[in-house]
């Protein structure tokens, strides 16, 4: 399974969302590959992609895609990432 | 690229900005200052939240203004400013902002080990209030050691 995160300079704030997920989905005990980028490189990335997470900002800039789009409101908040991966994966 | 080390020059406690832009520059000077980056990385962080919207603002009073990696990032730096009145981003859920870091990367491919430390940091959601209340660059320096 592929999910992509997603921020504005590929970076930083989608490099945190990579990081947290990770740890989430280890403990969940689910295998995917989780890959950070910007929203210039989102149609490559997210062709094959499961998930897409990203922040409220960027959701309608995301456009076209068979992907669940997964909004997070605090990036460091694991629970709440638990929570939204767990439905959208479960 | 591990976290850069935060000298007294990267840190300004209870900085004063009148709004989102003078808190963004407030991180970006602290760059400047610190080696990381030439003062057009400061231009660039605050036009990424101008095209893009504050989504910078990660958690709960907290902002990670960074642009992308280019010319005017000498090396991988961060600082950390906290500000003397919290400042609005116009984030729907997380303003106000009390502490603003700035990022920068110089090498994105290694900068994940360094957003990995900073995740386990601020994991402890009481971390950004901790840091607003910090005194002086060794408080700082130590919450952020863990």
């Amino acid at each position: 399974m592929k999910i992509v995160a997603i921020c504005g300079a590929g970076i930083g704030t989608s490099g945190i969302l990579k990081v947290n997920a990770e740890r989430v989905l280890q403990r969940l005990g689910i295998t995917a590959a989780v890959v950070a980028t910007d929203l210039d490189s989102l149609q490559a990335e997210a062709d094959d992609a499961q998930v897409i997470l990203t922040s409220p900002e960027f959701v309608a800039q995301i456009g076209k895609t068979f992907a669940d789009v997964i909004v997070i409101d605090n990036y460091f908040d694991t629970a709440e990432l638990t929570s939204k991966l767990e439905s959208a994966l479960g | 690229m591990a976290l850069p080390p935060l000298g007294d020059e990267v840190i300004v406690i209870r900085g004063e900005a009148a709004d989102w832009r003078a808190a963004v520059r407030l991180a970006g000077d602290a760059l400047v200052r610190g080696g990381a980056t030439r003062p057009p990385y400061s231009d660039a962080m605050v036009r990424m939240i101008d095209e893009h919207g504050p989504y910078a603002v990660i958690s709960p009073g907290l902002a990670l203004a960074h642009a992308r990696p280019g010319p005017d990032v000498l090396a991988d730096g961060l600082s950390v400013v906290t500000l003397a009145e919290p400042v609005l981003f116009g984030h729907p859920q997380n303003d106000p902002v009390r502490v603003v870091l700035g990022l920068a990367v110089a090498t994105p491919a290694r900068h994940l080990t360094a957003i990995a430390d900073l995740a386990n940091v601020f994991n402890d959601s009481d971390t950004t209030e901790r840091l607003a209340a910090a005194d002086d660059a060794d408080a700082v320096r130590a919450i952020l050691a863990g």
